[in-house]
């Protein structure tokens, strides 16, 4: 028997167990997928649950719902890959071989490498919304807030879902004005980019919606220290910014156990081409979602499309071919605006969001770089086609690789 | 992309004054770069462009966390060596490509 070994049940490996059950067959590939939770988080799902919108309930499901008939499942913790013997290690000593691996261990939020962010103001007046337990102790907050200075930072980058911030402060700003309360919170976003966004198009027109709410941007600032006595975010030039409530994006970085088998760069990603899915320096190693360095958004969407891609590529390197697909950085991010609305970006490596239509040129239904009523249902939509698609490895009617037809230059 | 008369010699430069080949830097280039900038660099100005050029050369990328972890300098002293946008300034002294950043 052969064996594929998937690391990390979340949308990406999830994703894959299901394609590749399918593609390999029984009497001659074991397939295991290994995981330290029996939990299976909707994160995208976590953005609503500071406002009510959704409760905790609304986001998880067990995990073994998901898993195909088929495949072995192992919920341990994995304590190392030793790529030279194909071989890796969980806790207590167990040891499992490959023939293939899939490393799709994501990314975690590691707010201590900020000084002072995970210190005495933690979950009382400091919240993140990337983990359930911050989303929640963040809506209990909310509650009974009266208002002061809403500051939104971002640590560093990459983070994951890059346009997650800013659904925050849309999303607040519409709170706290159906609550009468907008004229007491004044709400700031706090970003190292050096605007809204990255690319010129979409920074523009995202920055203008944050003017248009009256929420203010401080661009360019890298946080070097909160200080919880002062109440205040220090930037390493020196700038500083107070707040009543700090809702940070802390540092997001691969998995530790990237770091203990020495596999990563700085931030524990995974060196990965970019095209072919396969990861730099092991031939028989491929990386899926946000455990990738891949120069695209670390999204669920990004992980779809390349399961597409890698799917076709592992079948190439089992059958000795040369790689058939090429990954080009595909992202397609539905953006919540508030008021029942949003707006939505579609790129990849070498094409900035542009304005158009999608999916279909010139009729839509969804409105590229437009706030539209249809691109907010997009949004609600996305939950269940996560669950019932996605995760299940279907097919999605929208093509893996971007189309330039709909669009505008 | 255009040519520019840096210490007395011509550089091939982009829209926003980055080398297009680093290979024509050198010390002379990088002090008129910095005089530009309003910088005058100092040795440790120029072990941190050392840093940066040999990082670039093999092919890494350059963020903050990677100065501080360097060795060479923390990132208060980069800010403090770079005022205002130290990657965007140090790079451009250096003579090598402004950073982008993918999110
Ligand atoms: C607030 C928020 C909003 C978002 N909104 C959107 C959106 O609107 N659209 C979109 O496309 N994406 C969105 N995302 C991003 C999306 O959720 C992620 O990009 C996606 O889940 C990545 O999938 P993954 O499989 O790479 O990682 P994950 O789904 O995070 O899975 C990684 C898995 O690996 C396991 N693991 C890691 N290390 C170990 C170990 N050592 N031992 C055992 N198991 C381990 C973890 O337990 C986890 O189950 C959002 C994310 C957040 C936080």
């Amino acid at each position: 028997m052969k064996k594929l070994l998937i690391l990390g049940a979340g949308t990406a490996g999830t994703m894959m167990a299901n394609k590749l059950r399918k593609k390999l067959t029984r009497d001659e590939w074991d397939i295991t997928i290994v995981d330290q939770y029996k939990t299976h988080y909707y994160q995208p799902g976590f953005l609503f649950i500071p406002f009510g919108m959704y409760s905790a309930q609304d986001v998880i499901k067990p995990k073994s719902d998901f898993f195909p008939i088929g495949v072995n499942v192992i919920y341990s913790k994995i304590e190392k890959i030793v790529p030279a013997e194909n071989q890796v290690q969980l806790a207590e000593g167990v040891v499992l071989n490959y023939d293939y691996l899939i490393i799709a261990t994501g990314t975690r939020t590691a707010p201590e490498e900020t000084p002072g962010l995970k210190d005495k103001l933690w979950y009382k007046e400091i919240f993140d919304f990337y983990t359930i337990e911050g989303a929640v102790a963040l809506n209990n907050f909310f509650k009974t807030w009266q208002g002061g200075e809403l500051v939104v930072n971002i640590a560093e980058l990459p983070y994951k879902c890059p346009v997650a911030p800013l659904e925050f402060v849309f999303f607040a700003d519409a709170f706290f004005t159906e609550r009468g309360l907008r004229d007491k919170v004044n709400i700031t976003y706090v970003t190292p980019l050096p605007g809204a966004f990255t690319k010129p198009r979409a920074t523009k027109m995202l920055g203008e919606l944050l003017k248009s709410k009256n929420i203010n941007i401080i661009p360019d600032f890298n946080v070097a220290e909160v200080n919880n006595d002062e109440k205040k975010i220090v930037d390493y030039a020196g700038k500083e910014v107070k707040f009543d409530c700090l809702v940070s994006v802390p540092t997001n970085m691969g998995d530790e156990m990237i770091e203990r088998s020495n596999m990563g760069d700085d931030m524990n990603f995974v060196p990965t081409d970019k095209h072919t899915l396969q990861a730099r320096d092991y031939k028989n190693i491929f990386v899926i979602g946000d455990a990738a360095n891949l120069p695209t958004s670390k999204a669920g969407s990004v992980a779809h499309f390349a399961s597409e891609i890698l799917e076709e590529n592992l079948m190439c390197a089992i059958e000795g071919r040369p790689y058939t697909a090429s990954f080009d950085g595909h992202a397609n991010c539905y953006i919540e605006t508030g008021y029942g609305k949003g707006t939505l970006i579609d790129f990849n490596y070498d094409t900035e969001p542009l304005a158009g239509s999608f999916p279909f040129p010139g009729v839509g239904p969804f409105g590229l770089l437009k706030v539209t009523r249809t691109n907010h249902y997009g949004k609600l939509i996305f939950r269940w086609l996560y669950w019932h698609i996605l995760l299940k490895g279907k097919e999605m009617p929208i093509d893996s690789e971007m189309q330039m037809a709909g669009k505008k230059l | 992309m255009s040519t520019k008369s840096l210490a007395g010699v011509n550089v091939d430069v982009n829209e926003e004054g980055y080398l297009t080949d680093a290979s024509q830097w050198t010390k002379e280039v990088a002090l008129a770069i910095a005089s530009e900038e309003g910088i005058e660099l100092t040795d440790q100005h120029f072990e941190v462009i050392d840093y940066i050029r040999n990082k670039v050369a093999g092919g890494e990328a350059l963020t903050i966390r990677g100065i501080n972890k360097s060795g060479v300098v923390d990132a208060k002293t980069f800010y403090q060596l770079f005022p205002g946008a130290p990657l965007k300034k140090a790079t451009k002294i250096a003579g090598v490509p402004k950073p982008v950043s993918c999110i």
